[in-house]
């Protein structure tokens, strides 16, 4: 075998591109059979929707009744906490969207059905990530973009075409950590299957954590969110760029653009953990 | 007898989910962080807002968490599964017991309660002491008001989700009604943000609804804005929705079991 590997490498490298173009070909086929199913329920779909709406919405609510009684959280208006809100929600809400069903691999291993997945000619983790692949967390993002798009006007900044290009990136950067915090969390239940919750901690924990001013929390927590689990590059650290606030913790100006590789090194790690648990995964055997 | 071994069941059966109750207690106390860091700045730009100190704030912080999977502040808390009984058809071997439906469940939630009490309440509320300023009280007699100012309060949510789960007796998917009253709880019971923060005739409105009996009252009872005659009031008016609530969902449950109709031969 190892004399035949330089050989092999072209075929290598195409023999990967033809898995992940069947492994995306899989998950389309699995998001659009979930889709067709959820809309022949169609009204109860709207209502799914509406209630993923509201549920994050009242969120804001929450946040605006504070705002009622105080100009400034943490030296940050109304409008910059809208903006930290819009951008941390969209980026959780579009991962969630994505992958988030993977976090029912828990219960799958529980009940035994993880073998059938692993039976079938698809990537398991393209068959996770698409597992009841719900649409309605449309209402999430929705709401998520509606706030950031109020906060955008709103917000003082002197706007260059750079700055403009810093928020989609935002989102999107975020959106890749989200999803690497939701892969390794479902990796991490190979192993503890009961544990599902505690991914919670680090998704809706971390969106909860996100949308308010670093400022707000103690220096330990900042920086826990930027060195531990780096939640902090989802928006914080290029929103105080953007914002002209200073950093807490001090950090060179050249880490608030280190999203992409913060990213690109969390999925890394998030894939190597997910194929680390899927090798360690015993059936019950039987 | 039999209500009391349905409540110990319930109890040792929420007791073997040991991985789950520890995730629980530790998504808990993270939120509890969170939200405890944003009170304290909250409350350093308007002191004793909402009648609290900061301490009372940071208090009420903890007993919402610990509260959390007690008074099933999110919803279902076990119900989910009589709805799905109810969908699928099974309510009609219940209905064949020799047992109350309403006791029965009732008897499980107070089993369910007590458990998270123990295990995902204790853990949260020691943790927030340690890290944070509370204003706990120091006599036993007000904590066992708290005590009984919890039970009161897991009953008004106990009776609210029943009526929520006996709705699938006419609406069949009740997934929609589930999450609105799950949403309402989280809202109205000060979850997200205590009642008495709440601006004006929103405020004084939320105040009135059951939901305030679910958190609201037993976190005012700890924190000790409630003492004397208020107390009284307080506890008072959560045994009154307490019994309001039960009663209505004991004629929604004749109602109920008139109209089912059993599908199949």
């Amino acid at each position: 075998m190892a004399s035949e590997r330089p050989a092999a490498r072209p075929g290598v490298a195409r023999g990967r591109v033809a898995a992940v173009a069947q492994g995306l070909s899989a998950y389309g086929l699995i998001v659009r059979m979930w889709v067709r199913s959820s809309l022949a329920y169609r009204t109860s779909f709207v209502l799914m929707a509406c209630g993923n709406f509201a549920a994050n919405a009242l969120d804001f609510v929450a946040i605006m009744l504070m705002f009622s009684r105080i100009d400034a959280l943490g030296g940050f208006s109304l409008p910059e906490v809208a903006f930290l809100y819009g951008t941390s929600g969209a980026a959780l809400g579009l991962a969630d969207l994505a992958l988030g069903s993977i976090e029912g691999l828990g219960r799958r291993v529980r009940d035994g059905t993880l073998d059938t997945l692993l039976l079938r000619p698809a990537p398991v983790f393209a068959q996770m990530a698409a597992d009841r692949f719900a649409l309605r967390r449309l209402g999430r993002i929705t709401q998520a973009l509606l706030v950031l798009g109020w906060s955008l006007p709103r917000i003082e900044v002197d706007w260059t075409v750079g700055r403009v290009l810093l928020v989609p990136l935002m989102v999107v950067c975020g959106t890749a950590i989200f999803a690497a915090v939701y892969t390794a969390g479902a990796a991490f239940q190979f192993w503890a299957q009961d544990a599902a919750e505690v991914q919670n901690s680090f998704t809706y924990g971390g969106n909860a954590m996100l949308q308010y001013p670093p400022t707000v929390f103690a220096k330990e927590l900042v920086r826990g969110v930027t060195f531990l689990v780096p939640l902090a590059f989802v928006n914080w650290l290029p929103a105080l760029r953007l914002l002209g606030h200073p950093d807490p913790l001090g950090l060179p100006g050249w880490v608030d653009f280190l999203g992409p590789v913060v990213a690109a090194l969390m999925c890394t790690g998030a894939g190597l953990v997910w194929r680390l648990g899927l090798r360690a995964y015993r059936s019950t055997g039987s | 007898m039999w209500y009391a071994a349905v409540a110990a069941g319930s109890f040792r059966r929420y007791a073997t989910y040991q991985i789950a109750t520890v995730a629980g207690v530790f998504t808990n106390t993270v939120f509890g962080f969170i939200v405890a860091s944003t009170y304290i700045a909250l409350w350093h730009e308007r002191p004793h807002l909402g009648g609290y100190d900061q301490a009372q704030a940071l208090t009420f912080v903890w007993t919402a968490q610990a509260l959390l999977a007690t008074a099933a502040l999110m919803g279902s808390g076990g119900l989910d599964e009589l709805q799905e009984r109810i969908r699928s058809g099974d309510i009609a071997v219940d209905l064949y017991r020799p047992a109350d439906l309403q006791l029965w469940w009732l008897s499980a939630d107070l089993g369910r309660a007590a458990l998270q009490l123990l295990g995902r309440g204790v853990a949260p509320m020691a943790v927030g002491a340690l890290a944070f300023p509370l204003a706990l009280p120091g006599d036993p007699l007000t904590w066992a008001c708290f005590l009984l100012s919890v039970l009161l309060g897991v009953l008004v949510s106990f009776a609210l989700r029943y009526l929520v789960a006996l709705a699938s007796f006419w609406l069949l998917d009740g997934t929609g009604l589930s999450l609105i009253s799950g949403l309402a709880c989280m809202f109205f019971s000060g979850m997200l943000l205590p009642l008495r923060v709440f601006p004006g005739g929103l405020g004084e409105v939320a105040a009135l609804l059951p939901w305030a009996a679910v958190l609201q009252t037993p976190a005012d009872v700890l924190v000790g804005v409630l003492s004397g005659g208020a107390l009284v009031r307080g506890l008072v008016f959560q045994a009154a929705w307490a019994v309001a609530l039960l009663a209505l969902g004991r004629l929604v449950q004749s109602a109920a079991t008139r109209k089912v109709v059993v599908h199949g031969g």
